[in-house]
């Protein structure tokens, strides 16, 4: 059994469909005026033969294509791309069934982080009163390594709420190198985590290798191809309008094995994109429709999510600010559009722009968690702990994320309101008030452990002081205590033996972690 | 036979069934005889009222205590016990003096003039029945000279006194200074509650005691019961 995922009956929408009409029309004029820079020539290669108009850019450094889409290559591939898309785990019950025209959510990680941030709680004293002692959380940043990311994600492979798993941390021991990242950094998250792992990867060179990996895990090609436990992630579009050319082609290879890619763009209002909401969202809307198209072009059928990370830019530094409002109004009219085209969408949401776990933390990530959950995206690449713009991953605040998606979740069950429910509440009502102390109390017993009442904030403290961290950290500890299914044996050493550049000591079968 | 019952009747207050229509937290309990049932079937059988009290009521709601402190029941759950224990006193009572046994304690219980909210003084009063307690309760938006009445022909050990808003708190001070005037005053030991009050409140109105939740309020009704002293 796939896992559940939490459907949105109502999904909230701010565009009205004249206004998806609108944007879809004007993303489909931009796709031929101005088109698209294609800095790939296979993929310029292939839009030529396809019928698009392509002409070579002179007087640039490098090669450059001018690639003009037109709107039927558009529309077939939105035709061709599956409706559906399944992500497979190591574990069945783990498997996530997207399917675009149902608003079905799943919570998922990501994404890559250059920087861990650990926690500490030292005592300060009172300078006033020496017998006062608080003790208050210190954030400490350093550079993140391969055990940081089998540690996150053993740990959230242990959070309830977390449906999948993007890579949270970018491996960068002294022994990590291009030729060997990619698969050391799939092999730490498919051993340590039995839930889907998605990734993007840093050299194409290691695809087949990646590739050979999942199938081992599998079971061989055809189990892979039924049950695919990875999956990838590429920025083939740069905002605004560029095909890139390493993960242009990174992208079709991975289009032409057939296993799932979300092409997303992330385009900035007011730098990389126009910075009114009507220009940001015809342009990302041109960029994702020009990534589908290429991948149906090169594998007619192979499954895509329409991938969304729009952001606006900051007025004081024009860096990103993942935390504006804006942002998120950008998002939930992406999933609306992804929805308009039938195709499952990753969205983005809970990224923040401060540093540190902390209140402005919470207010940022909780308030797009909450809206863009609500419109019913099917990946929510929800930002599990990180930080900064998403350049800084905590996993204390990974198990603070939890808790709010515990409630989210919670909030999103469906309504349970059916002419039996209301024959057995009116009965209670008539019994309740011919008493003498007209109380429901014990009609709530029931209904408390049928888990249909939600639970206490889950670090709430004695109400005289914010103990929120502190609980959190003790949490964090039982979950890392906890064991994890790692690959078994014989497949890890299979794994070891065939696939090459794998760090000895991520073997948990001869004393590594 | 008798140890049997009073298995039974152990077993169903801890499972919070007064009648044998409750459900009780197992499955397939409805139908079954509730303590109500029980009580009397013991009655019938000439089983011991302290036997009853002691081996039954008291020594469940002693599991239903620990339960709760190991955040396996809720407050629902002491409740349904506790008023399963109310019950059961309720059938008892005539018995009590032939038996010997005596009720811990007799309470009258009142939210003040002005005041129509009772949910907190109705959880105190099946949480003090629970404990062994006989509560009289007087109602809501009592008057204090029938609260004084009251205390003059029922003279109890305790009064607890209730109410949720700011401007009817100061009918609990008017309360106590009326059974000041007519002599009452030290007769019986005054606990106060509800959202707008504080134990500095309590004491500030010449109370004995403050309960800031029912369970609180049980608590320090028995520490009252035991010590003289102070507001608790």
């Amino acid at each position: 059994m796939p896992r559940e995922g939490i459907l949105v009956n109502n999904p909230i929408e701010r565009l009205s469909g004249e206004q998806v009409r609108q944007i879809h029309d004007a993303s489909i004029e931009i796709l031929t005026d101005p088109g698209l820079l294609c800095f790939n020539k296979k993929a310029a290669e292939i839009f030529q033969s396809r019928g698009a108009e392509v002409t070579s850019v002179s007087g640039s450094d490098i090669p450059c294509w001018h690639v003009k889409i037109p709107e039927k290559l558009v529309m077939d591939a939105i035709d061709s791309a599956p409706k559906t898309v399944t992500l497979g785990a190591r574990n069945p019950d783990n498997t996530l069934v997207m399917k675009g025209d149902e608003a079905k959510v799943f919570f998922i990680t990501g994404s890559e982080t250059n920087t861990c941030l650990d926690v500490d709680f030292p005592t300060y004293v009172n300078k006033s009163d020496p017998e006062k002692e608080i003790r208050v959380p210190e954030f400490q940043p350093r550079r993140g390594m391969v055990a940081d990311l089998c540690d996150s994600a053993h740990v959230c492979e242990h959070l309830e709420t977390v449906d999948g798993y993007i890579r949270t941390v970018n491996i960068q021991d002294k022994d990590i190198n291009e030729d060997n990242k990619d698969v050391n950094k799939f092999f730490a998250c498919l051993n340590n985590t039995t839930k889907h792992v998605m990734s993007g990867l840093t050299n194409l060179k290691q695809l087949d290798n990646v590739v050979k990996m999942a199938e081992i895990i599998a079971g061989g090609p055809d189990k892979l191809e039924e049950n695919p436990l990875i999956s990838f992630i590429t920025c083939l579009v740069k905002s605004p309008l560029q095909f890139v050319d390493d993960t242009t082609e990174t992208f079709m290879e991975v289009c032409k094995r057939g296993l799932p890619i979300v092409v997303s763009s992330s385009p900035q209002a007011g730098t990389s994109a126009p910075i009114k909401e009507a220009g940001i969202m015809a342009q990302i809307n041109a960029e994702v429709l020009a990534g589908i198209t290429l991948g149906q072009l090169v594998n007619k059928g192979t499954p895509v999510l329409y991938g969304s990370v729009p952001v606006r830019a900051r007025m004081d530094t024009l860096g990103d600010s993942y935390g504006s409002i804006e942002t998120s109004q950008y998002n939930i009219d992406c999933v609306q559009m992804a929805r308009f085209y039938g195709l499952p969408n990753y969205s983005t949401s809970g990224v923040c722009d401060t540093k540190i776990p902390g209140q402005q933390s919470s207010i940022e990530r909780l308030f797009s968690d909450i809206v863009a959950a609500l419109s019913g995206p099917q990946f929510l690449h929800c930002a599990f702990g990180l930080l900064d713009c998403n350049s800084v991953f905590c996993l204390l605040q990974a198990v603070l994320d939890d808790a709010h998606f515990q409630m989210i979740k919670f909030f999103l069950k469906s309504p349970r309101i059916n002419e039996q429910e209301l024959d057995t509440v009116k009965k209670q009502i008539r019994e309740v008030v011919a008493t003498p102390q007209k109380m429901f109390i014990n009609y709530i017993r029931p209904v408390m452990r049928s888990g249909e009442i939600s639970p206490p904030y889950p670090f709430e403290g004695d109400g005289h002081s914010d103990s929120v961290f502190a609980l959190a950290n003790q949490r964090l500890q039982e979950l890392r205590a906890r064991l994890v299914e790692h690959i078994d044996p014989d497949t890890t050493a299979r794994i070891f033996r065939e696939i090459p550049g794998l760090l000895p000591r991520l073997n948990v079968y001869k004393g590594g972690k | 036979m008798s140890e049997d019952i009073i298995e039974l009747i152990k077993k169903n207050v801890i499972q919070g069934r007064v009648t044998q229509d409750d459900e009780g937290i197992d499955e397939g309990m409805v139908g079954q005889p509730g303590v109500t049932e029980l009580i009397k079937e013991a009655l019938a059988s000439n089983v011991g009222v302290s036997d009853i009290i002691n081996k039954g009521l008291t020594a469940s709601m002693g599991v239903v205590g620990q339960k709760f402190e190991n955040e396996e029941y809720y407050i629902p759950d002491m409740l349904a016990s506790a008023e399963a224990v109310g019950a059961a006193m309720e059938i008892l009572k005539p018995h009590l003096a032939k038996s010997g046994v005596k009720p811990k304690g007799k309470i009258l219980i009142a939210t003040v003039k002005g005041d129509l909210h009772d949910i907190g003084k109705n959880i105190v009063s099946i949480l003090l029945r629970g404990a062994g307690y006989l509560v009289k309760d007087l109602g809501n938006d009592v008057e204090s000279r029938d609260i004084v009445e009251a205390v003059r022909k029922e003279k109890p050990d305790f009064l607890g006194l209730s109410a949720l808003l700011t401007s009817t708190m100061v009918n609990m001070e008017d309360t106590i200074k009326a059974l000041k005037e007519n002599g009452l005053r030290d007769k019986v030991k005054i606990i106060i509650g509800g959202a707008p009050v504080s134990k500095e409140y309590a004491e500030s109105i010449g109370a004995d005691g403050y309960g800031a939740d029912g369970l609180h309020a049980v608590s320090v009704i028995e520490a009252l019961n035991n010590h003289d002293s102070g507001v608790t």
